[in-house]
């Protein structure tokens, strides 16, 4: 339950979507440029909807396509306004060319992000395969587990792009967060508004004494370069992010991190997880930590850039994990949470872990206490020796013999 | 009507240096285009092609006014990001001059992958001028088969072949009409070859307050296969066999620019052009009659549609 | 050009996001494309300007004379490809322009 923890905040029950659009109605947004899908469609409804009533300056494109949502937006950061747009699944599938020019090109865009599964089969619900499978675009991904660190990420993604100037995205998953009515505490416009502050590009199209030419053709000579600079603003973008979250705790009193430590410290066993089931497995944790189990969480806020550095600090210690991907790779290997955890700590010549894969949830499947209560107890025997890990990826209520 | 006097006194805004070919037409278009926006501030977009390639490869620019390309198939969506950004910041008061806003695709990048957001561009009434330039073919990958590519020419996808002689075996589309049909207050088609046409075009396009749409007809001296001092001999002689009429729609209402004095058969406008090489053999001369029977065809309906507005 | 104008840029020193300053391309000649050279009649030039409005790389030099208007001042060998296009486009009668092979 949220708690209001800012002097001039107000409670307010709004569903993930709406909280959203509640951000981007308080950023007030130069320009916006989407189109509509499930699940997160609603946002950029209710955002044209302050349009409409005059409540926001925002000029609203109801573009023909996904790729022409991302491809105006790139074009109106690019001109100089401060851009957003919204989407989900196959709605970023259809931007997938154009995520990388957002990022290649070096614009602070904010996209909402709502999870779901991607096709085939069609299916509308959450899942974490949309932006996972974009976890190579370039872009700042910033997950939420609640309505509350939604509206708190995309308050803070705004600064955090145009530092670094890198396109940003924060993400829900789909209907359990998009759809679901809670507590959120909301802060005054106008604090707002003050936390963002004004967009001021250094360069822009529309400034006519200094015209420039923007996406250019590079060779040999300079690609390599170009996309180096991009790689270490990635990596640069961790401070950036921290700084942020500094910022913002000073202002609004809410306190974030690359990854949240839910009962770390001293854990042996430990889930890593990223979004609302982390939700579910603080539940699981309370329960264990009542019984005396030594178990914790490591919650991802920031997937990329991946917070190596800092994890394997907080993973070195524990005796058995279990990395949940709500995303298959269907690479014949591990999914990606998984693949970056274990880079990390072999990397950091980390290897007395041991480290299990679970994949969950896809397509909007129930994950539920007992599932993670399952893994948790897999766990506890790995720890112990009473269970060698599975060397394969284990997935979590499927049908199968 | 344009006055080179007077054109001559406006801004340069497309610098030698770029690697087009040499006489190819897309360089033309581009240069005069800007030229007839005289010295408005004016953001250039482009589709990936010809045009964009040779003019902007790091470190080097041809482009003396903000250009802007981020891919193939939405020169048009990404011209109305940045139309939009434009309203948005002037009407907060950020910016206070008058900028224009022109984006240029080829026909692939217009005909075909950019047909889309080129229609959703033009329905939304975003204030910007498309100019596609018209080569008839993917020439930036080689020479490949368009939906703008005509019954008849040869290209490396749709060759002429034994079992397939006659090359490219359906007519192209007719984009102008499609245009003409999103209602639109300016559509035009013009050719290079004639300055004055094509500049008298693109200045009334850019004095329209809404979206507005310039089709010319670009020869390709290696993707049409003739003398590179005969670019604009070949569009004008295009336009004298009526194959390609220089013609606007202005609020709906037709009008014919260039009438030819006398309508010369196709063939002369045929046969300089190594595509269309294989159609003057005996066997393929039902192809070049039934050609000749589609342009007569559309003349006499453009001319109709002309005289009824 | 010089040597140190050919030197690539590093990661640091590059502007961020692929940004090239107006008009650079004129520091990239292509002039030494061609094997056709125009050559300019200046005498026989009525300044009709045909050949510069038709010139795909801006190659046709123009400036105001003393009575403020247009006139042709020369070519820019630099850029020229020596596509021939203002040569076919001088007026017939005028045939200010012409084409000769270019001498390597």
């Amino acid at each position: 339950m949220i708690k209001a923890v800012y002097s001039k905040g107000k409670l307010v029950a709004k569903t993930g979507n709406e909280v959203m659009a509640e951000a981007m109605r308080q950023i007030e947004p130069d320009v916006v440029a989407a189109y509509p899908i499930t699940p997160a469609t609603e946002i950029v409804q209710i955002f044209s909807q302050f349009v409409a009533d005059g409540i926001v300056k925002s000029k609203y494109v109801a573009v023909e396509s996904e790729h022409s949502a991302m491809s105006a937006t790139i074009a109106a950061c690019a001109a100089g306004a401060r851009a957003m747009t919204g989407t989900s699944s196959q709605g970023l599938c259809l931007m997938w060319e154009m995520l990388y020019i957002a990022s290649g090109l070096r614009l602070p865009i904010v996209m909402a992000e709502v999870n779901r599964a991607i096709s085939a089969p069609i299916n509308i619900h959450g899942d974490q395969s949309d932006t996972m499978g974009a976890r190579d675009s370039g872009w700042i991904q910033i997950y939420s587990e609640n309505s509350q660190e939604a509206y708190d990420n995309m308050i803070q993604a705004v600064k955090i792009a145009e530092k670094a100037k890198l396109p940003t995205m924060v993400t829900t998953d789909g209907f359990i967060i998009s759809h679901c009515m809670e507590v959120v505490e909301l802060y005054p416009d106008q604090d707002v508004k003050e936390f963002v502050g004004e967009y001021k590009p250094e360069r822009y199209l529309l400034d006519t004494k200094k015209p420039y030419t923007l996406g250019s053709v590079d060779l040999q000579d300079y690609y390599f370069e170009h996309r180096y600079q991009l790689a270490q603003a990635m990596r640069d973008a961790k401070n950036i992010i921290l700084d942020v979250a500094k910022d913002f705790e000073h202002s609004f009193g809410r306190k974030y991190d690359l990854y949240e430590k839910y009962q770390l410290e001293d854990a042996e066993i430990v889930v890593v997880v990223i979004g609302s089931a982390a939700g579910t497995a603080k539940v699981v944790v309370d329960e264990l930590r009542a019984k005396d189990v030594k178990a914790g969480i490591l919650k991802i806020r920031v997937f990329r850039p991946f917070p190596v550095e800092q994890i394997v600090k907080d993973l070195a210690h524990v005796k058995a994990i279990a990395v949940m991907d709500r995303a298959d790779s269907c690479s014949g290997a591990y999914a990606p949470l998984y693949s970056d955890i274990i880079s990390s700590l072999y990397s950091a010549g980390i290897v007395t872990p041991k480290v299990e894969n679970y994949v969950y949830g896809l397509g909007g499947r129930e994950i539920n206490i007992e599932h993670i209560m399952q893994i948790y107890d897999n766990l506890r025997k790995i720890a112990s020796g009473l269970q060698k890990p599975s060397s394969q990826v284990e997935y979590v209520n499927v049908r199968k013999k | 009507m344009a006055n080179l006097k007077e054109l001559s006194k406006n801004q340069e805004r497309l610098t030698g240096g770029h690697r087009l070919c040499a006489g190819c037409g897309a360089g033309i278009v581009a240069r005069q285009a800007m030229i007839a926006a005289g010295n408005t501030p004016v953001v250039v977009t482009s589709a990936t092609g010809c045009l964009e390639v040779s003019t902007t490869i790091f470190p080097y620019t041809s482009w003396e006014t903000a250009f802007f390309h981020s891919a193939f198939e939405n020169s048009a969506a990404t011209c109305s990001g940045i139309e939009t950004a434009y309203r948005s910041l002037k009407e907060q008061g950020k910016i206070t001059e008058d900028i224009r806003f022109i984006a240029f695709g080829g026909d692939g990048g217009t005909y075909d992958i950019g047909l889309q957001s080129l229609s959703g561009a033009m329905e939304r009434g975003h204030r910007m001028l498309y100019i596609c330039y018209n080569n008839e073919a993917y020439m930036n990958t080689g020479i490949q088969r368009s939906g703008a590519t005509p019954k008849g020419a040869h290209t490396t996808t749709a060759p002429a072949g034994k079992v397939h002689p006659g090359g490219k075996e359906q007519n192209k589309k007719d984009l102008t009409e499609i245009m003409i049909a999103h209602n639109i207050p300016y559509v035009a088609q013009s050719y290079v070859g004639n300055w004055n046409d094509f500049v008298t075009k693109v200045q009334k396009a850019l004095a329209v307050d809404g979206p507005s749409f310039i089709n010319i007809l670009t020869p390709c001296r290696l993707g049409w296969n003739y003398k590179p001092e005969d670019t604009m001999i070949l569009a004008r002689l295009a336009v004298e066999t009526c194959i390609w009429p220089s013609f606007e729609v202005e609020n709906g209402v037709y009008k014919i620019n260039v009438m030819p004095k006398e309508k010369k058969p196709i063939t002369e406008f045929l046969k300089l052009q190594g595509r269309f090489k294989h159609l003057f053999k005996p066997e393929n001369a039902h192809i070049l009659e039934s050609i000749q029977s589609d342009v007569d065809f559309k003349w006499e309906r453009l001319q109709r549609r002309a005289s009824e507005s | 050009m010089k040597k140190e104008e050919n030197r690539k840029l590093t990661v640091q020193e590059l502007p961020v996001g692929d940004i090239v300053e107006a008009g650079t391309a004129v520091n990239f000649l292509t002039g030494s494309w061609r094997s056709q050279r125009l050559v300019w009649d200046k005498d026989k030039c009525i300044h009709c300007l045909t050949c510069w409005i038709s010139c795909p790389d801006n190659s046709i030099k123009i400036a105001p004379d003393e009575k403020k208007t247009a006139v042709v001042t020369g070519i820019d060998y630099d850029h020229c490809k020596g596509c021939g296009i203002c040569a076919s486009e001088c007026p017939v009668k005028i045939g200010a322009i012409t084409m000769e092979q270019e001498k390597k």
